[in-house]
């Protein structure tokens, strides 16, 4: 009586449940695979086009400057500056403006001010970046953020 | 000498680098945390995004020292037998501290796009992603790191004694190690990017992690409460258990709104809102552990850790988790400071102190003693308080500004725009500095206990044998 429950029964739980339950989210994973062309706006990335190289560059030049590291992007990364998931609609589906404020960072930072830094960018990378910011407010995210503002 | 198998002493070094790494986390927290309310505070020399990443990156590599050290410790003691090759571990330990370091220089040393292009991010590119901002080679480096350590551990289970602790422990290195894979995952679609980001970052915290903790859990009650193995470990398989089964599904709470399909907004949260479960489990489990133990171990210190870490895990995880897990929830509050109050209070709880505890229970062990004098443990014990409070308070400071910050930009009539809502709850960011000088505070009388002379005085040893100390009674029969 006092050995009812055993070791060896909650041994099994734990291979069978992480066993069931793991099968279980590859197979949500291949689900979602096969339902995200409709939603990750991936016709915008084909690299046959300019568009798609353009983005491609885009998205390194986002990473190689660790943007990450004071803005979120969906919601995700750091929440010292603005969400730039939906920047492209919120200043009015402009690119020119997204590169604008880019460009005219003062090297030495806004006194008082949370700072972006100068990151020198030629004209050509600043467009490759805008681009990918509009591809990533293109992207179907069951319409989040709440509001413009990110 | 009080430990059993010479080889657990390449410990020590995991476990002192560990704790360095530890102030300097803290150190660029305050940084950054400064940076919050003085915008341009060491602008442009240190930007937030590379103080940051150091604060970051700084307590996830010292953790993995942490839990190497304590798989150096623990491994050989469980499998009766000596590591299997201890210069591989001392020798890890470098190649694993010059990593680092270099990488923290390079973070502090030059521009982040320029380390990315002298180490050739073109030709891998992994870098500039939340957590896994470490140049590619660095990463490769960390593989071949616990490639060595793996093998060097698994060799030990392999020829020693077989113990749930250890298989478990060694299931989530492994774990660890696998899912670290995906971070060489990244391509240009910033959905799948995103998808199996998580897979190294959701499925470390919330899944492999846990094993690893759990199995450190285990290991310090045991040895702290003396209470059967047979009781301890069929606790273990029921908790990681019940980690797996919701925590793996429970993945789904970040796909909500990243382009993933919509019914992850179901799997998400009915999954991950049972994820409080096991840490609700671990509580339970210390508590009664501790209740029912067979001999008063003279290490409170180390007993006190590890109560600390059930129930700050339980909070930080489980109910700050809860807090913003639902998807009607979560679409108001994801990314705002609401998820930065449950970080940190998920990471301290859970992740800093089991190695905290399991550094309290090993050290003095290693230094030659079963536990350190009254008055260090005392000293000790404060700085439990102080560093627990101090993150309780971080936490709560947060949150009030995470609801402000949800309800003025997402919530009301009028959303006002990022920057003008910053600028209203400055007044929390303010306290949440302070809270954290408060936590460097416990974090220097931590460093301090450590100082005071840690043997036991003639006066105290009678009264420890007194207490029933297995291991002085078993010194005492073999004198
Ligand atoms: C050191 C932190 C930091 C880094 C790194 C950073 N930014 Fe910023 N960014 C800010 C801050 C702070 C603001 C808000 C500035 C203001 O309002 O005065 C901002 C604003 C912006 C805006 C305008 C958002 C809005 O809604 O007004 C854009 C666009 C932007 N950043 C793009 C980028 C890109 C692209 C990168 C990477 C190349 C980047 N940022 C890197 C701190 C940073
Ligand atoms: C052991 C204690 C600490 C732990 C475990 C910890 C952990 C973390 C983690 C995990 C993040 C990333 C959060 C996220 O992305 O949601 C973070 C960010 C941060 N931490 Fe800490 N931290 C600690 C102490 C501190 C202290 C003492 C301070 C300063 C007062 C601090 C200030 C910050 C700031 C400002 C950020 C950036 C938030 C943002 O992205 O905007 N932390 N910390
Ligand atoms: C010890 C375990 C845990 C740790 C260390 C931890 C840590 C973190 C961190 C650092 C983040 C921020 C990630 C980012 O920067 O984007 C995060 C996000 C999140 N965590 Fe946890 N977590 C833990 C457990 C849990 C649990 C058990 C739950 C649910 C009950 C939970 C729910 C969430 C949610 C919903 C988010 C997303 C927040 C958002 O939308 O912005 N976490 N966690
Ligand atoms: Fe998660």
């Amino acid at each position: 009586m006092a050995q009812a429950f055993t070791k060896e029964m909650s041994r099994n739980i734990f291979y069978g449940g992480t066993a069931f339950f793991f099968l279980l989210f590859l197979a949500l994973t291949f689900d979602t695979h096969l339902a995200l062309p409709e939603r990750d706006n991936r016709a915008a990335l084909d690299p046959a086009t300019e568009r798609g190289q353009l983005i491609a560059q885009g998205k390194q030049l986002w990473e190689e400057n660790d943007c990450i590291g004071c803005h979120t992007l969906l919601g995700e990364g750091a929440y010292f500056a603005p969400e730039l998931g939906n920047v492209y609609t919120r200043y009015g589906n402009s690119k020119e403006a997204i590169m604008g404020f880019i460009k005219g960072r003062p090297k030495d930072g806004i006194p008082g001010r949370r700072s972006m830094p100068q990151f020198n960018l030629s004209d050509e990378e600043l467009a490759a970046i805008a681009e990918f910011l509009q591809y990533v407010s293109e992207i179907d995210t069951a319409n989040w953020p709440p509001n413009i503002q990110g | 000498m009080t430990f059993k198998y010479q080889s657990q002493a390449v410990a020590m070094p995991y476990f002192i680098a560990a704790i360095g790494l530890f102030v300097a986390q803290i150190l660029f927290g305050l940084i950054i945390g400064l940076q919050y309310v003085w915008g341009d505070f060491l602008f442009p020399e240190i930007p937030f995004n590379v103080a940051r990443m150091v604060h970051t990156n700084a307590l996830i590599v010292w953790l993995l020292m942490g839990f190497m050290g304590a798989a150096y410790y623990l491994v050989p003691e469980e499998s009766e037998t000596e590591l299997h090759m201890p210069w591989l571990a001392t020798l890890m330990f470098w190649v694993f501290l010059v990593a680092a370091a270099l990488t923290v220089a390079g973070y502090l040393l030059v521009p982040y796009a320029t380390l990315a292009e002298i180490t050739g991010n073109d030709l891998l590119p992994t870098m500039g992603r939340e957590f896994l901002e470490q140049p590619t080679i660095t990463k490769l480096g960390i593989v071949v790191v616990a490639l060595a350590f793996l093998f060097n551990i698994g060799m030990t289970i392999l020829k020693g004694r077989k113990t749930v602790v250890s298989l478990v422990l060694l299931m989530g290195l492994v774990g660890l190690a696998v899912f670290f894979l995906f971070s060489f995952f990244n391509p240009t679609n910033l959905v799948h990017d995103k998808f199996w980001w998580w897979w190294t970052v959701h499925l470390w915290v919330e899944g492999v992690w846990e094993l690893i903790l759990g199995a450190i859990l285990a290991f310090v009650l045991i040895k702290v409460t003396g209470v059967d193995r047979e009781i301890i470990e069929k606790w273990l398989y029921l908790i990681i258990a019940m980690t797996l089964i919701t925590g793996i599904i429970g993945t789904g709470h970040h796909y909500y709104w990243i382009g993933t399909p919509e019914y992850w907004q179901w799997w998400g949260s009915v999954f991950s809102a049972l994820e409080p479960i096991p840490f609700f489990m671990m509580t339970v489990f210390a508590f009664n552990m501790v209740n029912k133990r067979r001999r008063n171990h003279p290490n409170k210190a180390a007993t006190l850790w590890a109560l600390g870490t059930a129930v700050m895990a339980f909070l930080g995880a489980g109910v700050w988790g809860f807090l913003h897990t639902l998807a009607p929830v979560n679409y108001y509050t994801h990314g705002s400071q609401i998820t930065a109050a449950h970080g940190h209070m998920a990471f301290y709880g859970a992740y800093v102190m089991i190695n905290l505890a399991i550094i309290s229970y090993a050290v003095p062990i290693l230094r030659g003693r079963e536990a350190n004098s009254e008055k260090a443990q005392v000293v000790e014990m404060w700085a439990f308080w102080l560093m627990t409070v101090s993150i309780v308070f971080i936490t709560l400071f947060l949150t009030g500004a995470g609801i402000l910050q949800v309800y003025l930009q997402r919530f009301s009539d009028n959303p006002l725009s990022f920057m003008v809502v910053q600028d209203k709850i400055e007044l929390f960011y303010w306290l949440r500095f302070v809270a954290g000088v408060g936590f460097l505070i416990g974090l220097v009388v931590y460093i301090w206990s450590f100082f005071i002379p840690g043997e036991k005085t003639a006066a105290e040893m009678p009264a420890m044998e007194a207490q029933g100390s297995e291991r002085g009674a078993v010194e005492a029969a073999a004198g």
